[in-house]
């Protein structure tokens, strides 16, 4: 603050409310502008229309069982990382906001679990009671 | 106040990096997010809890699937189109993603071109997006008739388990509700670029703030969320 009230008393001495603004203004060059060459967006969009076109075949040469469902988390979770990192610009942010915004859905797992349980004890008590799918 | 804890960039270099920066920056009373501007902190907060929701979605419609005696319908069939005389499998659904996705490419393009201040191609590049985006939610309308007029209500079927058509339509349909909001603050926030209004500092006519550029990556950030959720809707209910 310090630093910024002394630049904003030079600059507009006469003008009590504008040194707000050069404050504010001071303080928007610590803030950093995720500027980058246009060539590494080119080659994410590639890599996403890849992973994008990867996922299709998987269903199009109809791939079942766990082949099928783990080929299309990797290709989902390659896709997720790649948004998030290069588009949203997560890789060039300070660990405790890459932290902060990317463990808690982590955590969305432990419901996945709980979910899980519940929904095959549901289907256990409806099979029992109704006997198996029509 | 919330200038006393602004770091300069030369003040960032020294400041710890890793598991230290972490405790660092988040100790005591001050600003967690050390070069993060209030915009983007609270866009970001924002798209956390909006991972939520979709998640507690996409987990409802896990868990209806997996708790149903009733075959589920295959989506590969309900969503596959007759081209040409053959039936293709879930070809509607994958030109939306790469439609998506192309309207990611640009929108990220825009936000660099924000920055170095390019006011024609940031806005010609928003404007882009959102035609793409308009696109999308244009082919999602065809396709919700298309399953409609087929006899998908969320009551129930012609193919399988009644909670395919509810899943679906509450799914897709708040998707494409947030790609609607989106495409519409693109036009948005394209005007004023393209009116120079972060140039010249003109008042919001909203709040009445001043915006800047980083503004677009902001906006950017929500239209790379709206392709980041369909990614995973794309995995989880077109094509598990």
């Amino acid at each position: 603050m310090a630093e910024a009230t002394a630049n904003g008393l030079g600059q507009h001495a006469l003008h009590g409310t504008h040194a707000q603004d050069a404050a504010t203004t001071a303080a928007a060059h610590a803030e950093v502008h995720q500027e980058h060459p246009i060539k590494l967006y080119l080659v994410v969009w590639a890599w996403l229309f890849i992973l994008s076109t990867c996922s299709y075949l998987v269903d199009y040469f109809g791939i079942h069982g766990y082949l099928r469902w783990s080929l299309i988390l990797i290709f989902m979770m390659l896709k997720a990382g790649l948004i998030v990192a290069v588009f949203m610009h997560m890789a060039w942010e300070r660990l405790a906001m890459m932290y902060a915004i990317v463990l808690p859905p982590i955590l969305v797992l432990v419901f996945v679990t709980m979910m899980v349980l519940e929904a095959d004890y549901t289907l256990l008590t409806r099979i029992a009671f109704f006997g198996p799918g029509p | 106040m919330a200038e006393t804890s602004l770091m300069h960039t030369d003040q960032m270099a020294a400041r710890p990096a890793g598991w230290r920066g972490i405790a660092a920056d988040w100790a005591s009373d001050q600003r967690a997010f050390k070069n993060v501007s209030w915009g983007k902190a609270m866009m970001w907060i924002f798209l956390l809890s909006d991972t939520f929701i979709f998640g507690c979605f996409l987990l409802s419609y896990m868990t209806a699937r997996i708790s149903t005696r009733v075959p589920w319908p295959n989506p590969s069939e309900v969503f596959a189109l007759r081209i040409g005389g053959s039936e293709i499998p879930l070809i509607l659904i994958a030109i939306m993603t790469f439609v998506l996705i192309s309207s990611s490419g640009t929108m990220a393009m825009a936000v660099n071109f924000g920055y170095r201040r390019d006011r024609r191609k940031t806005a010609i590049l928003m404007l882009l997006t959102a035609a793409l985006g308009a696109t999308f939610v244009g082919m999602q309308a065809f396709e919700w008739t298309k399953l409609i007029t087929e006899g998908v209500r969320p009551w129930g079927n012609p193919w399988g388990a009644a909670q395919f058509g509810s899943s679906f339509f509450m799914i897709t349909g708040f998707h494409g509700t947030h790609v609607t909001i989106g495409v519409i603050f693109l036009i948005i926030v394209a005007r004023k670029v393209w009116r120079g209004d972060f140039d010249v500092g003109r008042p919001g006519f909203f709040t009445s703030r001043r915006g800047r550029y980083e503004n677009v990556e902001i906006m950017g950030l929500y239209w790379h969320f709206v392709d980041l959720v369909w990614v995973f809707i794309f995995a989880f209910f077109y094509l598990w």
